[in-house]
Parts: structure tokens; C-alpha cells; sequence
């Protein structure tokens, strides 16, 4: 074998840690179901422009010809009362729902993980009892109920929504690195940083976070999940996505008017959702099952 | 010479696993008969645990295989018994303590619930037992193993209780449902010196009690010493040598017995020895041969090629290895 | 009233042996909602410089709580702790200046909890180096951790393995690279082996006499396996329920040992020979369990288990005696 050099090295482990993680995650064929509809509804989040039959559905648009059609073959998923090609909707609406699952885990979880690693490792101290408190208060108030409560103080938007979930939702990380960080800080390999003379900074972020990356990443996806569903709650009564956007939560609140007659306005954004939720579900299912042995 | 009990023949043990197959296991041979304390030696990740669990069929079938062997349980063969069987076999007949007390035993119930529950599952005749019965038998077995203040033992839990008194409540429990084979794999290996020589003389007084045979597994040469008639010694997923205990520490024959022997620590003083070279075989991919050859310092051109069968040196004595060829090969212990 | 009494020891102590390491009546106690537990409640000793020191005990007896406290793990609760004669160092790590904490270094018992499972052995090693301005650069650091390996005879190709890839030996190998790499001058090692093989233990054990050899280090060797103090250790001392039983030079610890603890101990040893079987105490076999460090027996904490007990013994607590050059011992059976 030809010497490598320090970061072929470094990249040939990194390359043989993912496939043998790949090797763990396979064994399960349901996490394999969740990430295959995943990147379907990736793909058509992403190309969503493109690859929808009806893109004007997704706008400002009205055709009464084409109102209220049952699913046939020129729409799959039928029309809504103003004309627009559901599907498309559909399309668009994944769009605005995965992505602000995806902005609000950007902005909780590095709030959430910091306070979790002061308060886990300065537990019994000062430090831990006030951030503690503050994230019981948090935890105390229903995420639902919280977020209504954010969102009716601020006018309803797509933006003032991902924020009202955000402050729902960073308490439940900074429970979650407490409990873990409170039980490695008496490990021995941190005991052995700190006698060697390491600064605090690489004990929290170097010896400690480190080993808190698969519990972190088992949530994120699980709770992707969530923040679609609460997300898609918000737009359901009216706090968040403003019509004429597409939201897969208004979709089904607009249609419930129609039900059971035109049951596929509401009907297909619904399934949607749960599609979505499940699918990353199974995925963070598999994720936990991947990484949380290796600790053991 | 009386039927064996327990006759291991011949057993592979793969796993799958992501980079292959783990061949552990090539060719276990172990028998154990009726009455007798056999001591299975063996270094971190020979095999040992792996055997043991084998037998118990405890073992999770994905990932392991068994392409070959059978495992003669009183002329049955328990890798080929169905539930009922293998139930019975567990209830009655073969029972197993484990390493480590604390971890065998269920945190969140108390020490009585789990005795009663081993009595009531031992029952032969399948008939219900009255309470008082089960309790009366529940404290009749804590008193075998020297447990004091039996009542007040049955209501403390696990973690209320002493390593050593947790080890000994595993004992009394592997008592109520074996009759005839006790495993132990390990016992006393996380208690303290003194606890753990309690512990191995209290084993040995209830075996010569009951006359139930004893499988004794240890890393530890010095822990089978008094404990056992004849010994084997493991390496690598085969055995290697079998002798009367006495004989095998009077004059070790296999060079890993020699090695292993000249590296434990005298009271006499006198330093510590070499330790052997090298370290054991990755199983995915074993030496060819003799699975020792690496490391031997006697290594032959033939270790390389083809895996040492039993040569029976003396009556008490069998080893697998080429330097012995001059005597009768192809013997198991029969 | 202490404080003459307390430096005069050390005057006398300095004057006459080389010392690295002077403990004074240190005492150690956790405080629980069950109790007060008195890990280690009064231990004198002194380690003389180059020298290994050995320390014996079961469980509870406080040892491995002597070894953090002296290396900073823990601070003491009372007691005083002197490094080469003039340092106090009985405090915490938090509040030792850092040219110490290279001085001091200790090697854990199990090796697959002291180091980080999400670290690469490179950058475990290079840790201690970082920390210590040891090897100017990257490139020098990199050369210091492969210099280490080599010390320790592990391949070059360990540096990417995280330590779940490598087995228990090796990882203890890794252990003790790491606590050399500072070059201390006091080593503590607790229970290095005790998880280890025999043959392992054996390979370890020899590269850590060769190493106190090279670098003129003084050990701390802690392990409740007799055999193994017995080649190992200079002068030994064995602690029961945090308090020290008795200490003497090693071979008069083995021929000779006099309190009834240490001769139930050595009783209980498994041995492999004849020879060593004989040189084992006959008459006293081992009894009883450990008490809870919570509810330590009043008077001498070993008489409940102890065969040759006397009246006083549940009363008082004996005072340490020394009965030759060397050879202390805490027991009613020697006081006069």
C-alpha cells in the first residue's frame, strides 16, 4: 500500500466510518422507506417550479373554468375553488414546510446545546440553576399554546411563525445536553483533560460535545418532523402563512369548508403532511439506531 | 468411564458483520461429565463467553451463524431442540452466573420477587405452587449460599446488597433450577480478593452438595487452580490444551500454556516474566493453520498450513500442537 | 500547637531522603444525603524520589481517592500534600499553576473510560502537548505523538483509530503515552492492569520498569493483586476503610506481615505454585464483607472481621506503631 498522506488518511477513515454507518442503517428497511420518501419529496420541493404540471397554481391565480375538479388525469389531485392545480400547491407547500423545519433547527439548536453543555457541566452551581429554571419555564407552557401566543402578538407571517416555534421549541435541547452532559462530566477521559491543565472552551466543546452528536442529530430529525406539524398547525388557524401562498396547513384549513364534498382539497395537503412527519420519523428512527450503539 | 454430560463437537460460530465474517469459533471440542469441575482458560476474546452463551443457546442468530457442530446435552443436541425442549433444558437442567452480579440481576425489583420467580419457573411437575411454599424454598436456597437475615435480604433490592452478597444471591438462584450443569463464566471477577476466594469455596462446597457439575471460565490461570479437575485452555476460537489441573500447572505443554504461566506474577518475587509477543488474530481474516503460529516462538513450517489436531500425550494430557505429533493424534475426549 | 510539630517532620523528612512526594494526615470526605463518607481519614506517607510506592487495598478502602486528591482531582478535606519538598500542592487542579500539572500525571483503571471515544489517538496525544507548548508547532507536535507511539510499541497507523478500534491493552499502552508525554516526574497508576490479561499485564508492567529506569520517575502503584506488588513495588502500604493498616518494605511485607488484615488478604490470593502457596499465612482465612464506608465501625474499623480481636479494639482506634527500620503498623496487637 502507498503511503497516504495525513488527510488522505483522515478522509479514507472518514469515507469508512460512512459506510459502515451505511452498513448499520440498511439493516432496517422501514429507516430505508423514510429516507427514500424523503428525497422524493426533496426532489419536488426543490424543483418544485419545475416539475410542477401547474406552476401559476402556486401564485396569484383563478380559473373558474377549472374549479373545483375531482382528481382525473389532467389533475391528479383535483382543484381547489379558485382553480388551481392542488398538486402543484402540494409541491410548493413542501417547500415552505421543509423549509422552516429546517430554519428553526438552525436557530434553536445552537442556542439550545450551549446552555445545555454550561448548565450540564456546571450542575449544582449558580450557572445551572438560573438557565435551568428559565428552560423549565419554557417547558412549562404546551409548544402549541406558546407558539399561538407569539404568533397573535405578532402579525401573522411565515417568519414571525418559524420564530414563534423557535421559542417553543430550544428548551427541550438544553434539557436534552443537560441530562447527557451531566453524566459525562465525571467521566474519566474529561477528568484526565482537566488535571492535564485544558481550558475550559476544548472540556465543553472538544472532550464533551463530541460525544453528545448522535443524541443531537436523532433529535433534529425527529423533531423535523414536529416543527412541520406544529408549522403546519400555526397556518391551519390562520397564524402563519398568508394567503395567496401555498402552506400545506392553510391548504387543508381552506378546504375543511368544502368536506365531504370536495374532500380533496383538504385531503391530499393532509396526507402530505403525514407523509412528511412519517417519513422522518422512520429516517431519525434509523438515525438513533445507527449511531446510539457505537457509544455503548 | 461414565457417559459425558456435555459434549461440544466440532463448533464453528460465525458472525456477519459490516467488514465480513468473524470466524470466531473453528472447532471447539469440550466435554464435561457427570460430577466433574472443568475449567475453561482463556485470554480476552479467545472464545470463551462465546461457547458458553452457544450452549445456552443465548446467542442472537443474526448476526451468528452456525454452519457446523453440535452441542450433546446428555446425547441431545440443543442447537437442533425446539422451544419446549430448550425451555425445559433451561428450567432444570443447565443454569449460568454471569460476570458481573449487578448487571444480572433487575434493578427495579426486589432480590424475593426474582428467587420466587426462578423457584416458580423450576417447578418440574408444571403444577402452581402455594406462596408459602415458594417462599419457604426461596429461603432455604439463600441459606445454602450463607446469605444472614434471609427475610430481610428477600426485601432489599439488588443495589441495597454488597457485590459479594449479589454474586452469592446469583448463585442461589442458578441452584434453583440447575440440577445438573452450572456455568460459571467469570464469577467474582469485579469482587474484591478476599469476597471472591468466599465466593469460589462456597461454589465449590455446593457442587459436591448437589452433584452438579461445574464449568468454571476464568482469564485467570490462578482462579481454576483449586477449583477444578481438569482444565482446558482456549486461544483464538480452538482449544489447545487439556490436562488434569494439577498436571497442567506442573508441566504446561502448549507454548501459549507456557507463556501464559511464565507470565503471571510470582509471590515469590523474582520479576515479572515476558508476556507472549503480538496479540490475537483479527477473526475476519485468521491465521491459516494453527491460529497460534504468529506469535509461537516454536513455530514449525507445518502451523502455517494445516490446524493441529488432539495429540494425546499422556492420559490426563491432550494438546494441539505439531510439536507432538509423535504421539497418538486425532484424539477427543471421550 | 500543630504547626511546629507539623514543620519540624518535614525539616526532618527533607533533611534526611530525597522525597517527592510527602502526604500529611490527609483526609478525604463526601458528603451524601446517607452520610458522611470517610474515604480516606488520616493517611501519612512519603514517596522517596525514583522509587515505586505501592498501595494496596479492597474496595472502599479510600486508595483511588488518594491518588485523585494527589492529583488534583479532588481537594482535601484536611491535610497537607508537599511535591519535592517545598510544594503545596493541597488543592484542587483548577487552582495549581500549570508547570505543575505536568509534573504530576496518572493513568486511569479502566482503560476504555479514560479515553475520549470521539477522539482520534492523535488527537488524544497531542492533548498534553498543546496544553504544555511542548513541540513548537503542528509538525512538531505530530512528530512528538509518533514519538510517543514508538515508545510504547504501537504502530504508526494507530494515530486515526479511535480508541473503540484498538483493544484493552492498547488502549492503556495509549494511557501512558499520554501521561508521559509532559515528562512528569510522579506517576500515579491506578489499578493500570487490573482489566488487562495476564500477558498483557505482563508486557505493560515491564515497559513501565524500563520507563522509571529511563526517565528516573517515581510511581505510585495502586492494585489490590499482591502477586503483582510483590514485583513491582519497593515499599508497600495497605489502607482498610481509608485509614492505613501498615506499611514496610516489600520483601518484609510478604515474609513478615503483621497486621491481621494484610495476612487475610495474602491468605486469599490465588496462587499457582507450591512454593508461593506456602509462603501464604495459614491460619487466618477470610470472613465476613466490607463495610459501607458510610457506616464505619467505631474503634478500629477491621475488628468485626478481624480473628484475633481484643476488647479494646472496638473502643479505640489504634495509633501507628513502627516496629523495625521501615515497617509501621496500626494495631492494638503492637502497641505498647
Amino acid at each position: 500500500m502507498q503511503k497516504k498522506s495525513p488527510t488522505q488518511e483522515r478522509l479514507s477513515r472518514r469515507w469508512e466510518n460512512i459506510r459502515r454507518n451505511w452498513y448499520k442503517f440498511s439493516r432496517n428497511s422501514l429507516s430505508i422507506i423514510g429516507l427514500v420518501v424523503i428525497c422524493i419529496i426533496l426532489f419536488f420541493a426543490i424543483f418544485a417550479p419545475f416539475v410542477s404540471p401547474y406552476p401559476e397554481s402556486a401564485g396569484k391565480f383563478i380559473n373558474f373554468y377549472e374549479a373545483s375538479q375531482p382528481p382525473n388525469f389532467t389533475h391528479l389531485c383535483g382543484t381547489d375553488a379558485f382553480g388551481r392545480d392542488i398538486l402543484t400547491r402540494i409541491f410548493f407547500g413542501c417547500r415552505y414546510s421543509l423549509m422552516m423545519g429546517v430554519t428553526v433547527l438552525l436557530l434553536i439548536v445552537p442556542v439550545g446545546v450551549v446552555l445545555g453543555l454550561i448548565a450540564g457541566y456546571h450542575r449544582g452551581k449558580w450557572l445551572d440553576i438560573v438557565i435551568m429554571r428559565i428552560t423549565d419555564i419554557f417547558i412549562a407552557v404546551p409548544p402549541l399554546i406558546l407558539a399561538l401566543a407569539v404568533c397573535s402578538v405578532l402579525t401573522p407571517s411565515i417568519f414571525h411563525a418559524m420564530l414563534a416555534i423557535s421559542i417553543a421549541w430550544w428548551p427541550w435541547y438544553t434539557r436534552l445536553l443537560y441530562g447527557i452532559v451531566s453524566s459525562l462530566k465525571d467521566e474519566f477521559f474529561v477528568h484526565s483533560a482537566e488535571v492535564t491543565g485544558a481550558g475550559k472552551m476544548h472540556i465543553l466543546f472538544r472532550e464533551i460535545l463530541l460525544n453528545c452528536i448522535s443524541p443531537i442529530l436523532t433529535k433534529m430529525s425527529l423533531d423535523m418532523g414536529w416543527i412541520i406539524l406544529i408549522g403546519a398547525s400555526l397556518s391551519f388557524v390562520g397564524l402563519g402563512a398568508q394567503p395567496p401562498t401555498p402552506d400545506l396547513g392553510s391548504m387543508v384549513a381552506d378546504g375543511s369548508k368544502y368536506l365531504p364534498d370536495q374532500w380533496w382539497i383538504s385531503v391530499f395537503p393532509a396526507f402530505a403532511i403525514m407523509l412528511i412527519v412519517l417519513s422522518f420519523n422512520l429516517f431519525g428512527d434509523g438515525i438513533r439506531d445507527t449511531l446510539g450503539v457505537e457509544r455503548g | 468411564m461414565s457417559k459425558p454430560l456435555l459434549e461440544i463437537k466440532n463448533l464453528h460460530v460465525w458472525f456477519k458483520v459490516f467488514g465480513g465474517i468473524l470466524k470466531v469459533l473453528d472447532g471447539v471440542n469440550f466435554t464435561v461429565r457427570s460430577g466433574e469441575k472443568v475449567g475453561l482458560v482463556g485470554e480476552a476474546g479467545c472464545g470463551k463467553t462465546t461457547t458458553m452463551k452457544a450452549i445456552m443457546r443465548l446467542l442472537s442468530m443474526p448476526p451468528a451463524i452456525i454452519p457446523k457442530g453440535e452441542i450433546l446435552f446428555k446425547g441431545k443436541d440443543i442447537l437442533r431442540m425446539n422451544q419446549a425442549e430448550l425451555q425445559q433444558i433451561r428450567k432444570e437442567k443447565i443454569s449460568m452466573i454471569f460476570q458481573d452480579p449487578t448487571a444480572a440481576l433487575n434493578p427495579v425489583f426486589t432480590i424475593g420477587t426474582q428467587i420466587q420467580d426462578a423457584v416458580r419457573f423450576s417447578e418440574r411437575s408444571g403444577r402452581k405452587m402455594k406462596k408459602d411454599e415458594i417462599k419457604a424454598r426461596a429461603i432455604q436456597v439463600l441459606k445454602e449460599v450463607s446469605l444472614p437475615d434471609q427475610e430481610r435480604v428477600l426485601q432489599n433490592y439488588p443495589i441495597q446488597l454488597s457485590g459479594g452478597m449479589r454474586q452469592r444471591v446469583c448463585i442461589s438462584m442458578a441452584l434453583v433450577s440447575a440440577s445438573e450443569l452450572i456455568i460459571g463464566d467469570e464469577p467474582g471477577t469485579s469482587l474484591d480478593v478476599t469476597i471472591k476466594d468466599q465466593i469460589l469455596k462456597l461454589l465449590k462446597e455446593l457442587a459436591k452438595k448437589h452433584d452438579t457439575s461445574i464449568i468454571l471460565i476464568s482469564h485467570a490461570l490462578g482462579t481454576v487452580k483449586n477449583m477444578t479437575d481438569k482444565v482446558y485452555v482456549m486461544y483464538a476460537g480452538a482449544m489447545v490444551e487439556l490436562a488434569k489441573t494439577k498436571e497442567l500447572f506442573a508441566h504446561p505443554l502448549h507454548p501459549y500454556s507456557q507463556g501464559l504461566l511464565a507470565a503471571i506474577p510470582r509471590l515469590t518475587g523474582g520479576g515479572i516474566g515476558e508476556g507472549i509477543d503480538g496479540h490475537i488474530p483479527e477473526y475476519i481474516n485468521p491465521p491459516k493453520g494453527c491460529r497460534f503460529h504468529p506469535r509461537c516462538k516454536q513455530a514449525m513450517p507445518i502451523c502455517k498450513d494445516k490446524k493441529p489436531p488432539f495429540f494425546k500425550v499422556s492420559e490426563n494430557h491432550e494438546v494441539a500442537c505439531f510439536l507432538f505429533q509423535n504421539f497418538g493424534g486425532d484424539c477427543i475426549d471421550k | 500547637m500543630r504547626l511546629p510539630v507539623f514543620y519540624f517532620r518535614i525539616l526532618v523528612v527533607i533533611a534526611l531522603t530525597n522525597n517527592i512526594l510527602l502526604v500529611d494526615q490527609l483526609k478525604k470526605h463526601f458528603f451524601t444525603y446517607q452520610g458522611i463518607v470517610k474515604a480516606v481519614d488520616g493517611i501519612n506517607f512519603f514517596i522517596k524520589e525514583g522509587e515505586t510506592f505501592g498501595l494496596v487495598g479492597e474496595s472502599g478502602s479510600g486508595k483511588s481517592t488518594v491518588a485523585y486528591t494527589v492529583v488534583g482531582m479532588y481537594r482535601p478535606t484536611k491535610g497537607k500534600i508537599i511535591y519535592q519538598g517545598d510544594k503545596d500542592i493541597s488543592q484542587d487542579s483548577r487552582k495549581r499553576p500549570l508547570a505543575l500539572k505536568k509534573e504530576i500525571q496518572i493513568v486511569f483503571q479502566d482503560p476504555g473510560t479514560s479515553l475520549n471515544p470521539s477522539m482520534t489517538i492523535k488527537d488524544i496525544l497531542e492533548l498534553p502537548l498543546k496544553v504544555h507548548n511542548i513541540g513548537k508547532n503542528h509538525e512538531g507536535r505530530i512528530n512528538k505523538v509518533k514519538e510517543l507511539l514508538e515508545m510504547v510499541q504501537l504502530p504508526m497507523s494507530y494515530i486515526y483509530k479511535y480508541p473503540s478500534m484498538i483493544g484493552g491493552g492498547e488502549k492503556q499502552m495509549v494511557a501512558i503515552a499520554r501521561a508521559l508525554a509532559t515528562n512528569p516526574s510522579l506517576v500515579l497508576l491506578d489499578e493500570p492492569t487490573s482489566a488487562l490479561d495476564v500477558s498483557v499485564q505482563a508486557k505493560l508492567i515491564n515497559m513501565l520498569i524500563q520507563f522509571q529506569k529511563e526517565f528516573n520517575l517515581s510511581y505510585l502503584f495502586i492494585t489490590h493483586d499482591l502477586s503483582l506488588m510483590r514485583n513491582v513495588a519497593s515499599r508497600v502500604a495497605i489502607m482498610y476503610l481509608g485509614k492505613l493498616c501498615e506499611i514496610a518494605p516489600s520483601s518484609e511485607f510478604f515474609k513478615n506481615p503483621l497486621h491481621p488484615y494484610t495476612q487475610m488478604l495474602l491468605s486469599s490470593i490465588p496462587v499457582i505454585s507450591d512454593e508461593e502457596e506456602a509462603l501464604k499465612p495459614k491460619k487466618i482465612i477470610s470472613t465476613g464483607e466490607i463495610p459501607s464506608p458510610v457506616n464505619i465501625p467505631p474503634g478500629c474499623s477491621f475488628h468485626f472481621r478481624c480473628p484475633k480481636k481484643m476488647d479494646i479494639c472496638s473502643r479505640e482506634d489504634p495509633i501507628i506503631t513502627e516496629i523495625n527500620e521501615g515497617h509501621t503498623v496500626r494495631c492494638h496487637l503492637y502497641t505498647k
